[in-house]
Parts: C-alpha cells; structure tokens; sequence
C-alpha cells in the first residue's frame, strides 16, 4: 500500500500511525489486541537514565472527553530497558521510536540518545522535552539548557535549540522533539527545534490542568496538576500543528484525542504527516488499526493517490 | 485476553443501588478465573470516555455476570442498558485468586466486595468432593463443616447485605455483619472475623477478601497476628486496564506493582499500606 508511505528524515514508515509515549507501555501489553506489525510505530513510554518510581496514587481521573494524568515518568532506567524490554520489541518487529527524558540536565540526554545509538532495532528517538509532571531540576551547571524560572524545556525557544543540539551532536538516529503546548507561540518553539536539527516535532503533549472532588476539597491527582489528554484537547493540538506547519518547514506528527479516522485525518488536513494516537488506545485498543484501515477507504474513496497529498491540504 | 462485544441479557436491580447484569460472550467468559476483572465500555464516548473496570462476579463457558454498586456516572449509564443491546468489553484481565487447598477457606466481603468472592466461593465448592454433593446437616457432617466456607459479609445495613442466598446455595456457611446491627453481627466485617477466628482452629486457614481499603487493611492485620495467609483483591481507578498506562500501581515490598496486571489480587502481606 503505496498510498501510506511517509517518511521522517531517513526514518521511513509503511504507514503514518503511531503510538504516542505514554499509552502503549512497550507495546506487548497490547499483543493480544491487535496486530502490532500493522502499526507505523510505536514510540515508548519515556525511559530517563536511572529508574523512577513516579508520582504518589491517585495519578490519573476522568474529565470531561478527556482524562488528567499525572503518572510522572515512572519507568525501569535505561538499562533495564535494554535489558528486558528492548529484546521483546525487537521480536515483534515493531518500528521504534524511543522516548527519553531527564528533569531537565542536558548531559542525561547526552548520555540516553548515545546509549541507544548503536541498537538497530531503534529507528529513531523522541526528546520528552514537555513531560508536566516531573519536578524541575534546579541546578547551575544546568543553566545552559535550563529556563531559568523552572519552566519546562520546551516552555523555552533557547533551552530547546541548545538541548536538541546537544541531542543531534550525539545521536545519528532520527531526532523526533515532543512539544509543550503549555506556551504562547508554538511557532518559535518548533522553529528552535528545527534549526537545532530535529528531524521532527511531536504536536502536542498534554496540556497543564486540574480537577477538585468538591466533597473532599481535594485535588482528584495526588500531584495537584496533571496533564490534559483525550478528545478535549483535539482542536487545540490541531490549531497548533496549523500553526506550525505554515510557518515552519518540518515534519510534524499529531497527538491530541485522536480516537477514529475522521480525528486523525482533522491532523494531516492540518499539517501533520504522521499521527499519534495516545488516550484512544485505552479507549479502544483497536484504534490504530481501526484508523489505518480507515485512512485507506478515505484515500480510495478520494482518489487520492498518497497521504502526502493530504497534509496540509486546508482549505482556505 | 480479548475484546469482544457482549449481549446484554439481563440487567437488574438487586438491592437499591446494587445491579446485576448477565452478558452473553464466549471469550470473556471462557477461562476467566475468580479475581479477574472486565474493562467494559458503558457508552460511546459521548458522556464517557474511558472504559470501566468490574470484577468478575461468574462466568459459567457461556456467559458471564457483573455485580455493580452505582457509583458515578459511568455505572449509572450502565444501569441503562437493556437486554438485547451489545457491550464492548476486554477481559479477562489481571490476576485472580489462587486457590489455597487444602485449606479451610474464609471469604470475607465488605459492601460490593462480594462481587468476584462468589464466583471464587464457587470455584472452592467445586474443588471440594465431600461439600459438592450433600447439602446443610446431612452425612459426613464434622468434615463437610469444615471444609465448607466460610463467608463473612459485611454491610452498613440489612438492607444493603449482597448475595446472602447465594453463597448459601453454592454450599457456603455465612455469617453477616451490619454497622447498624439491623442483621447479624453489629461492627465491622473485620470485627466478626477477629470472633470467628478466636472459636475456631485455624491453623489450616486461607483468607481471601475485597472490600474497601481500610478494611483490606485491617484484614492483613489480623491475617498476620493470627499467621494465616490472606489474598486481598484491591479496587483502583484505572485507565488502560492491561498495564499500559502506569495509573493504578500499589505500594508493595517488591516495589510498585500495577493493581491491573500484577493484581487485583495481592498477598496482604506484599502490600505496604
């Protein structure tokens, strides 16, 4: 199927759905639903240097078409990752983009993109520079790629240009950058990762939120704020890969409610070329496929001869 | 594990804000184990979005039940559902009880924490040749007695007591606690285990329990001052359902585990509260 091929600087996929970090564990937690193989890629959920035990319970509530979360990158390490997960993923042969993450310290990225520099079964590698929930390293040295009043990397257009340098310096893997959309110009930010090298920018992580149990006057997550996922934030994350796709020349895969095909092809219309689906996959462990196939009929159905022909294909 | 769609064949009130729905699916039902738990979808998306977890009340091959207290809006929506109509469900999923043999087995429930206990009460009966056949007062009584099980459930009132008859039928003994006092024991259900444990040897005792979180807690307290081992079934929000999504993990001394996949069922011990 010629028609779903895209590419992502040298990273080539047989069709433009994704798994977006966070949702999909290491995928094996979903082999018993789907066919991974079917699927473009799968990105994992974020990996930093050394093991993190995330946030205090309760992590994740319900709201309005959407959901908070707030799990704070609880994940094995690096090397337990290598270790026990990679050689699964290798199995099921599933293109894999590996999300890294640090609280904010530029040589831990160093150190993650080079250490997954040499496995082949890598295609490429997402920066989490976004991730709400983690607490911001405040350290001096860090200065150079850190914000200084405790903002997230990617909150900064410089932080993002000096991070992602770093980041391209020490990897020749496909260098995808996952934004924030907690900003005022998104546009600045994803310029700043272009000109940095990134091959790519994910659009968008979740959206700084909260929700209070009125009985308890509680907040419903332990760590007070959490992030924003699921149908809510849809237009909001297609706005932003708008935006971005006319004033900035980059490939961009769309994150934000995508649960159907309509939602999903709502983003290529808008300028993605690849998309994501991330809270969907709770909703219906299907979706993917369900989208891939759904993208097929529309094409077909379109005379359309390439996805490509798609992004970006507003009309104004 | 699968994601099938279920017939609704029958969705009914049990108590005032208790329900029972039978779903017809192969899949769902074949091979679930006591403990386990379905990911069930209650609508299109358009009032909720995520699905929601229930625990397996009984599965027969063929089809398989979800005892339900109506919580929020997610369980009222399912309230509404009539016979006839489709579900889309994954399960089963987690890791259920493992039966401890030969032990004599106490079952204690809190509210609509009898819900998976009866069809764990079910399974034990089962496994039991000398309680299968004969019924209440018949022969081979000092054994049947027991190795009958023990079930204890607890309830704020009489009114709110679940499934009293039918772990009478399945060949259980039960005894009741009510906060109130309007049936049975009055205090808590942990109360009335604390007495039953004091009459009798138990040695060669087996725990298993689910309710709310105190109680669970105090549970493990008592299991361990008495030395007997006890399997607590936990209840958590959850998102994913199958371990992707790292929103419902629990405190042991092996670390975080997910209540999803390594639980709902956990040795009480394991558990750091």
């Amino acid at each position: 199927m010629a028609g779903l091929i895209i590419n992502i600087g040298k990273f080539k996929l047989k069709n433009p759905v994704m798994m977006a970090s966070g949702t999909f564990g290491y995928a094996e937690e979903f082999k018993d639903f789907i066919d991974l193989r079917k699927i473009g890629a799968v990105v994992t959920k974020t990996i930093t240097l050394k093991p993190r035990q995330g946030n205090l319970m309760p992590r994740t509530c319900e709201t309005p078409q959407g959901m908070l979360n707030s799990i704070g990158l609880e994940n094995p390490g690096i090397e337990s990752f290598i270790r026990d997960k990679l050689p699964i993923l290798k199995k099921i042969r599933v293109p894999l983009i590996v999300s890294i993450a640090s609280e904010g310290n530029a040589q831990e990225f160093i150190a993650l993109a080079r250490r997954l520099d040499k496995f082949k079964e890598v295609a490429a590698v997402e920066l989490n520079i976004s991730c709400p929930n983690i607490k911001i390293n405040r350290s001096p040295s860090h200065q150079a790629t850190r914000p200084q009043n405790q903002k997230l990397i990617a909150q900064d257009p410089r932080a993002t240009y000096n991070l992602v340098r770093a980041a391209r310096k020490n990897t020749k893997k496909v260098l995808i950058t996952k934004l924030t959309p907690n900003v005022t110009d998104i546009v600045e930010i994803a310029r700043a990762a272009k000109e940095a090298g990134s091959d790519a920018v994910s659009l968008i992580n979740t959206l700084n939120a909260m929700s209070i149990d009125v009985d308890t006057r509680k907040s419903k997550i332990a760590a007070i704020t959490a992030g924003l996922s699921g149908p809510a934030i849809r237009p909001v994350a297609i706005r932003m890969v708008w935006e971005v796709y006319r004033k900035v020349k980059i490939p961009i895969v769309g994150i934000g409610g995508i649960v159907d095909t309509h939602s999903a092809l709502e983003f290529f219309i808008a300028g993605a070329s690849a998309i994501a689906v991330g809270t969907g996959n709770f909703i219906n462990p299907k979706a993917s496929i369900e989208i891939i196939d759904g993208i097929k009929k529309y094409l077909i159905r379109n005379k359309i001869r390439s996805i490509k022909n798609i992004v970006g294909s507003l009309k104004i | 594990m699968f994601q099938a769609k279920a017939k609704v064949i029958k969705n009914i009130a049990v108590t005032q804000k208790c329900y029972k729905i039978v779903l017809l699916c192969h899949a769902l039902s074949k091979g679930a184990q006591p403990g386990q738990f379905l990911m069930v979808k209650v609508d299109n998306g358009s009032e909720v979005l995520l699905r929601r977890p229930f625990g397996i009340h009984a599965a027969n091959g063929r089809s398989a039940e979800i005892l339900y207290e109506v919580v929020g809006r997610g369980t009222e929506i399912l309230t509404r559902k009539k016979p006839g109509e489709y579900l889309d469900i994954i399960g089963p999923l987690g890791k259920g009880f493992s039966i401890l043999d030969p032990r004599s087995s106490i079952l204690v429930a809190g509210g609509i924490g009898v819900a998976p206990l009866l069809f764990l009460a079910e399974e034990i009966v089962a496994r039991l040749p000398v309680c299968r056949t004969g019924r209440d007062g018949q022969a081979g009584q000092s054994r049947k007695v027991t190795s009958k099980p023990l079930v204890l459930i607890g309830a704020k009132t009489k009114k709110q007591i679940l499934c009293e008859k039918e772990f009478k039928k399945s060949g259980c003994e039960v005894e009741i606690s009510t906060d109130d006092g309007s049936k049975g024991f009055k205090g808590k259900v942990s109360e009335l285990l604390k007495r039953e444990l004091s009459t009798v040897n138990c040695q060669q005792s087996a725990i298993y329990a689910c309710g709310p979180k105190p109680m669970l807690q105090e549970i493990g307290r008592i299991a361990k001052k008495y030395k007997i081992p006890a399997q607590i079934s936990l209840e958590e929000h959850m998102a994913c359902g199958i371990g992707a999504c790292l929103g419902c993990v629990v405190k042991t001394k092996q670390g975080l585990k997910r209540v999803c996949k390594e639980g709902p069922v956990f040795s009480a011990e394991e558990i750091i509260w």
